[in-house]
Parts: C-alpha cells; sequence; structure tokens
C-alpha cells in the first residue's frame, strides 16, 4: 500500500479525528489565555477534548519520505553518523544523525527547529535512542548541514549536536531519570550518562568496533530504561533493607499492599506501640530481601535509598536484534560499584576496559554476548580483568538454568591455582 | 541576566566539559534567561550529588478530569531551598508515530511549555512520549486544554493503563520494513483510547511495533505484544550485486565497519557461516539460499543490502509477555502468532487482543504483568484462552519432564472409576 491507501483505509475508521490535518490548528500562534478561557473548575466537562490520540504521522514526513514511501530500494553508511537511502524512483536522501542528551530544554528544541528550518525543510526526527537525524536531498547541503553542526556549542565547550551512532559503533545510551527526576532511583542517569559518553565519544563517531554496542541506563530495578537486553548495561542499585516508618505507615499506605509487593514474602503485618498506641505497621525479614525496591513503590513509608547503600551494577552481553543469535539477557558481572558523582570514575574506567577488551578480541560482526558466550564466561572474566564473585551466581527463579551441568569448561585463572 | 537566582553547584559544573551534549549547560542557561526551575533543578542534583540519594518524594496523584493517566505527580522534598520545582509534575503527550516532526508542531509546543511548565523535556520518555518535565498542578488543566485545542494532541498512557504504542521508522525510510509500522501504531493508538487513559488493567500493557527481525525498538524486550515484520516467500537476491561484494565494489554491511581494516570481504566466512541455520552456499559465482531452512535472522541482508532483501509476502509475528525484572524476573515475548497479515482495519489481530485481555482482566493479579500471568498460569493456558494452535515454534525445546495435565475429556472413558471392578481384577 502507498501512503495515500494507507490513509484512505485509515480515514474510513477515524476520519472525524482531528488528527489527519493538524496544520491549521498548529498554524495559529500560541494563545496563553486560552486555557482559562476554555477551562471551568466549575464546569470540568465544558470544552473538553478528549480521546483525540496523536497527530496522524504522515503530515510530519519530508516530501521525500512521503514521495518514497514503501520504495526504498538500500542504504549506505557514508560516514559515521551519515546515512544515504536510495528508492526505487531513484531518488536518495542523506540522514544526519546526531547524539542528544534527551533531557534537553525548550531552547534545545527550537535550535533544533532553526537547523531543520534552515536545511530540512522544518522536518525533523528523533530515534529509539533519543538521537536526533536531520533528512537532506544533496550532497552540497549535507556538507553545509554538518559544517553547522559542528559549530554549535554549549558554553562549556560541549558540541549541541554531536553526529555518529551508526554502524559499528557506541550509540546514544538509553536511560531513565535518575535524581534529576525521579522518587525510586539508586543512582542519577543524566550525569553517569554524561560522563561515560565524554569517555567513549571516540566510539560514538567511528565505526572501530566488531558490531554495534548498545549501552543503557536504568536507575533502579524497576528498569524503566529496559537495560535487560544490552550489551553493556548500567542499572542503580540498592544494598539496603528498607526503613519502616511506624509512625507514618498507616496515613500512607495500605498495609496488605506493602505486604503483597513483596516477591519472597519477607514483608509481615505486626503492631507495634507508640505513646501508649497500638499502630499497624509491618516487619521486614531482612535476611531475605533482595533489594527490589517493589515495596517502596507501594508505600512511600518504606524507603531504601541510601548514600553508602546505594551505587551500580553491570550486567553484559544482552542484544535485542535476532541476528545471527537470538535475543539475549544482560548477565550481572560486577553487582556493585559506589556512586561518585559527578564523573563516575570506577564506572567509566570498567566500561571502557570491557568495550576495549572485546573490541580487540572480538570477529568481525559479533555482539558482545556473542562474544563472551564464544570464548566461555571464565574467560570473559579472566580477560576484562574483572572478579568473579557469587553474586554473579543466580539465586532467583529459574536459577538452576544457568548452572554449568558438563564437565566441558576452560582453565582460566579461576583454576590456575589447583 | 534576568532576576533569577543561580545555586551554588561545583558538581554540576564538573558535567559543563568534555565532547558530549552537557544538559548541565543547557538546563543552567534556560534558567539564566528567566527560568528559576531550570536553576533550582540544577541546585537541587547538586544536593543530590552530595547526599547521593534523590530529593524527590514518592508519589502525589494528579491527573486531568477523566482521565487515569498521562501526568505523573513529583513533588521536591527541599521545597523552601528550590521553591521554584516544589512541584514537578510530569505530563507525557502522546507522540507522532517514529518521531517524525515539523518545526511549526514543536515552535508551538516550546512556546506553550515555556508559558506553564519549566521548558526542560525528555525527548523521549523511554516508552516513546514526549515528556514535559516540571509543572504545578493548576496548570494541569491548562495544559491538557492547550494541547487538545492548540496543538491537536492528546496525552500518553501511565498507571495500570494501556501504554502510548510505538514503533520503528518502518516504510517510511527502511527497506526491510515488512509492515506499515506507523499506520499499526496510529490504528492501535486510536482503536485503544479508552484503555489508554482510563485504568482497567491488572498493570501496564505495551504495543510495540518493529518493521523487521532487526526489532529497532526492542519491541521484543519490552512490549506485552511485540508485533515484528517478517515474511514468507524467498529472499530477493541480486546476483550482479551479490558479485560486486564479492569483488570489493560494494562495501559490507553498508559501510558499518569502515574505520578498522577487517580485510577483503569474504562471502564464505562472513555470511554463509555465520548464517544460523546454514541455509546459503555458492553454486559457482551464485549465491544460493534454501528458504524453507531460513529462519530470517537478517545477517545475510544486513551484512549485503545491495544484494539481498526481505521477501514480498509480508506480515507479522505476534509474540507476548516481555518486560523488565520486576516483579519475577525479566521476560522476553514468547512466540504466538507466526505470521498473521497487518493491514487496515487489522480486524484479525484485535480480535486475538481481545481475547488475551480478557483473560488477563478476569484472571490477572493486582499489578500482574502479563507475561507473569502466563508464567503463573502456562503457556498452554494462554494458547487455550487466545484461541491458538499449539506448534513446535511456540517452544525451544520440548519439556524434558513428564508431569502433563491431562484433563479428564482427553483420556479414554474419563476419570471416574469403578474401584469394584479393579478390585475384581486386583486383590487388595
Amino acid at each position: 500500500m502507498d501512503l495515500k491507501e494507507i490513509r484512505e483505509k485509515l480515514q474510513e475508521d477515524w476520519g472525524d479525528l482531528p488528527s489527519f490535518d493538524i496544520s491549521e490548528v498548529v498554524s495559529k500562534p500560541y494563545d496563553p489565555k486560552l486555557g482559562e478561557e476554555l477551562y471551568d473548575p466549575k464546569k470540568p466537562m465544558a470544552n473538553r477534548i478528549t480521546d483525540i490520540g496523536p497527530p496522524y504521522f504522515e503530515q510530519f514526513f519530508p516530501e521525500v519520505i512521503k514521495k518514497n514511501y514503501g520504495k526504498w530500494k538500500s542504504h549506505e553508511i557514508m560516514e559515521p553518523g551519515i546515512i544515504k537511502y536510495t528508492s526505487e524512483t531513484g531518488d536518495v536522501v542523506y540522514v544526519v544523525r546526531c547524539g542528544s542528551p534527551r533531557l534537553i530544554t525548550t531552547d534545545t528544541i527550537r535550535e533544533i527547529c532553526d537547523i531543520a528550518d534552515k536545511y530540512c525543510d522544518g522536518y525533523m526526527r528523533w530515534t529509539t535512542r533519543n538521537n536526533i537525524e536531520f533528512h537532506v536531498e544533496t550532497e552540497d547541503q549535507l556538507r553545509a548541514l554538518l559544517d553547522d553542526l559542528k559549530g554549535r556549542k554549549f558554553p562549556g565547550g560541549s558540541y549541541k549536536f554531536p553526529v555518529g551512532g551508526t554502524g559499528a559503533s557506541v550509540t546514544n545510551i538509553v536511560h531513565t531519570q535518575g535524581w534529576v527526576h525521579c522518587h525510586t532511583p539508586a543512582t542519577d542517569a543524566s550525569g553517569v550518562v554524561k560522563a561515560v559518553m565524554d569517555d567513549l565519544f571516540e566510539y560514538f563517531g567511528s565505526h572501530k568496533l566488531p558490531a554495534q554496542v548498545r549501552i543503557a541506563l536504568a536507575c533502579c530495578l524497576n528498569m524503566c530504561g529496559a537495560v535487560h537486553c544490552s550489551d553493556i548495561a548500567i542499572l542503580g542499585v540498592h544494598r539496603k533493607p528498607p526503613f519502616v516508618e511506624d509512625d507514618r505507615i498507616t496515613g500512607v499506605c495500605e498495609i496488605p499492599l506493602a505486604v503483597a509487593a513483596c516477591p519472597l514474602g519477607a514483608i509481615k503485618p505486626a503492631t507495634v506501640e507508640i505513646d501508649g498506641k497500638k499502630i499497624k505497621t509491618v516487619r521486614v525479614n531482612e535476611k531475605r530481601c533482595m533489594f527490589c525496591g517493589n515495596c517502596y513503590t507501594m508505600c512511600p513509608a518504606m524507603p531504601l535509598a541510601d548514600m553508602d547503600g546505594d551505587g551500580i551494577a553491570i550486567l553484559v552481553g544482552g542484544k535485542i536484534s535476532n541476528r545471527v543469535s537470538a535475543p539475549k539477557f544482560s548477565k550481572l558481572v560486577i553487582p556493585y560499584i559506589p556512586n561518585e558523582p559527578p564523573r563516575w570514575p570506577s564506572t567509566v574506567k570498567v566500561i571502557r576496559k570491557i568495550l576495549e577488551t572485546y573490541a580487540s578480541d572480538a570477529n568481525k560482526y559479533e555482539r558482545l554476548g556473542e562474544w563472551a558466550e564464544r570464548i566461555g564466561w571464565e574467560r570473559f572474566f579472566e580477560k576484562c580483568d574483572i572478579p568473579f564473585t557469587d553474586k554473579s551466581i543466580d539465586d532467583y527463579r529459574l536459577a538452576y538454568d544457568t548452572y554449568h551441568t558438563t564437565t566441558q569448561f576452560k582453565w582460566s585463572v579461576h583454576t590456575d591455582n589447583l | 541576566m534576568a532576576d533569577v537566582k543561580k545555586h551554588d553547584t561545583p558538581m554540576c559544573d564538573e558535567l559543563k566539559s568534555g565532547p558530549w551534549p552537557s544538559f548541565v549547560d543547557d538546563i543552567e542557561q534556560k534558567g539564566l534567561q528567566g527560568k528559576q526551575a531550570c536553576l533550582d533543578l540544577l541546585g537541587q542534583l547538586e544536593l543530590s550529588y552530595v547526599h547521593k540519594e534523590t530529593h524527590w518524594k514518592h508519589g502525589g496523584i494528579v491527573g486531568v478530569f477523566g482521565y487515569g493517566g498521562g501526568v505523573i505527580g513529583r513533588y521536591s522534598d527541599a521545597p523552601e531551598q528550590f521553591p521554584a520545582v516544589a512541584h514537578f509534575h510530569t505530563i507525557r503527550v502522546n507522540q507522532p508515530a517514529s518521531k517524525f516532526y515539523n518545526s511549526a508542531f514543536l515552535r508551538k509546543l516550546c512556546d506553550m511549555w515555556d508559558h506553564r511548565g519549566s521548558g526542560m523535556t525528555n525527548l523521549h520518555g523511554s516508552t516513546g512520549d514526549m515528556v514535559l518535565l516540571g509543572t504545578t498542578t493548576d496548570q494541569l488543566e491548562p495544559v491538557f486544554y492547550d494541547l487538545t485545542h492548540q496543538m491537536s494532541v492528546d496525552l500518553g498512557g501511565s498507571g495500570s493503563n494501556l501504554r502510548t504504542p510505538s514503533c520503528c521508522v518502518g516504510r517510511a525510510r527502511c527497506e526491510w520494513s515488512c509492515l506499515d509500522t506507523q499506520a499499526i501504531c496510529y490504528d492501535l493508538t486510536q482503536t485503544y483510547q479508552d484503555e489508554l487513559h482510563r485504568p482497567a488493567f491488572p498493570y501496564k500493557f505495551k504495543f510495540k511495533v518493529s518493521g523487521c527481525p532487526n526489532d529497532c525498538v526492542a519491541a521484543i524486550a519490552r512490549s506485552c505484544c511485540s508485533i515484528i515484520g517478517t515474511w514468507k516467500d524467498d529472499i530477493r537476491i541480486d546476483q550482479e550485486a551479490v558479485k560486486a561484494y564479492i569483488g570489493g565494489e560494494l562495501k559490507p554491511n553498508a559501510g558499518a565497519h569502515s574505520d578498522r581494516d577487517w580485510g577483503a570481504f569474504d562471502i564464505q566466512k562472513e555470511v554463509i557461516d555465520l548464517c544460523p541455520t546454514k541455509c546459503m552456499w555458492m553454486e559457482g559465482d551464485e549465491l544460493k539460499i534454501d528458504n524453507r531452512e531460513c529462519t530470517r535472522c537478517m545477517h545475510c541482508i544486513n551484512v549485503m543490502p545491495e544484494a539481498l532483501r526481505p521477501g514480498t509476502d509480508t506480515g507479522a509475528t505476534i509474540l507476548v509477555g516481555a518486560k523488565a525484572p520486576i516483579l519475577e524476573g525479566a521476560q522476553m515475548s514468547t512466540l504466538a502468532i507466526p505470521f498473521i497479515r497487518m493491514e487496515p482495519p487489522f480486524d484479525e489481530f484485535k480480535e486475538f487482543v481481545d481475547k488475551i485481555w480478557d483473560w488477563w482482566m478476569e484472571e490477572g493479579k493486582n499489578r500482574e504483568r502479563f507475561g507473569e500471568l502466563i508464567q503463573r498460569q502456562s503457556l498452554q493456558e494462554f494458547i487455550r484462552r487466545a484461541e491458538l494452535k499449539p506448534i513446535p515454534q511456540m517452544v525451544k525445546e520440548p519439556r524434558s519432564n513428564p508431569y502433563v495435565f491431562w484433563s479428564e475429556d482427553e483420556v479414554e472413558g474419563g476419570w471416574k472409576r469403578d474401584i469394584k471392578a479393579f478390585r475384581a481384577r486386583h486383590a487388595a
């Protein structure tokens, strides 16, 4: 189907929605008073528009994308960050991919719009990994755009729009909110990402690695960033059991929900006496706690955060793509690194060590997890110089699936003294 | 300089140097131009860098009238020090499918957000929404009216709702896409507006759409229902281009390895030997593929994009149940439907969704993800409730224990037996 057929078919069902053409609405300047004029707290349904969904995608496609929808034939990464797509119609489009910290201000968005207006007829796109993509149709426009991007820097000297993130590179780190905006984190997100990407910057703008390396950060086990299938995962972890605020708990949470929140049954109802009054609360079997934080999610009177307890775990070898081998989970190789704001030097150092060991040892096309499986995990720990601890042995659900039940293993530093 | 108060933030300031874009510089510049919330945000972050603990309070239920999602309450636990971020709620705005924009739309959104909020955003949140970070409770309704009346855009999902569906770039710019990913994403989002805005599920539910098995939106790892493009016919081969790769005129993997000398391209070593099913071989200078044996992993196509393309008889593979570790451990999606056509109005797919939602809403426990329900009640139960046919593609291997839950109607004569007749044959 071409775009016209798709739109006609969808409009059979959704044609009365405003989303198919928002150009007239958007062309009017923003009216800062309209919200208060239309919304009446005494009549909350008055003037209320609901369930209109997102704007229809096609109106945000650049012309060359509209014209060649479904007709793309091949692509070529001309240099890191620049992809040339060729259509069956003979049309080409050059895409310039730029890194972004994801946490950006409206002023930066306006600057992106300025660039899009100048070179791309006002269109731009974001990728799933928070990169910004600009589309141009000629090599001259491409070179002018690249020159322009290179010159845009923040006052402190960092690039506003570094070009890269294609092919066998380290592309942008998907990440969560951390201390900037979340109530459950065990580490920061934006600060750690900035520190790691500063250190690995050469790999963002080059194609030197055996394959792409996807790094992701989640600031607690909730994993809003879904780091569980990443080549290198940076995960915020707690290591101290929750407090129980007896004098507050009944007012802020339902005790049965707090009890049910624990996947290990470590939370039990309890009664305590405060100022002669019996109060319903909970007690935690601390030896059973695995520090998942689910109790705090359900009950604000059970905080876990702690400056000495919290830090970072490193998991490696996950992947999403079905290419060659099936998608894989990331595996925990370093259980804890302390939080070291503002630049997290220990975390940065160990990630570089893992990345460079992989880069020098893996075969072409081999993802980090495929490499670790080929050489064996004993060899992975040996080569990366990471101490193996019992924390890397699974003792949760389905743990048995990870045990080694064969006499086939490799001699490594772990067995050399036997 | 505008009339604002900048906090002393020596640790945050260290994150201004280095080549990667500095969020600290961006936020500080915005603050110095008159947004106190930006400077207070950095001040509070500095305090977190000192304490190594967050300074955001737990929860706070806020929202807009009639919706049970899209807004997340957030309050500072140091409001006296940082009054401009005392209330700092998040608003999720439903992104257009695959995140193309024009500047007119984004500029107006920026004007609105500068007026009603902090000017801080996430482009984008992990689920895919445009995330507006930081406003006060009294601004929530006006923001919603501005979004719907002046921008024609709605809120995204949060809480025990359908979360905002998302998709890859699809046929808009990728020759490998087997699906109209944007059309699917748009149609599902519109079909399930009620589920997206009004919590009726045990917990969150996610749809993600990737056009091919490279899975650029990570559907298989992070969606309850993963829709991933595939094809049934043969990989298209351009033998002239195959020769050009062998001859070194074309760069393998579209140039993805350009900054390192990996030696001359070797089709045997780099393509044929890496094929997981070993279904490819050379006959003279022609590449042959036994397509019946192919599992469509995309490796050969990724390495030789000018020579190989997915087939043209396309549809989706549907997998279900992915989630991050909380609570029962991380799961990837499990194969449910090997192949389904995906064309508007997607009726067959939606019938499947209705069945699995009925099961989950009936049987799912509070805060139990769909994948956890499958774990608890079994893949067999899922197959029954979804009215699917069990096929070997659903498992990596058959079970190795013999503990089969036979049902009475599967066993000849049923389970009601006469003990006297048994004892007549066998003395006690």
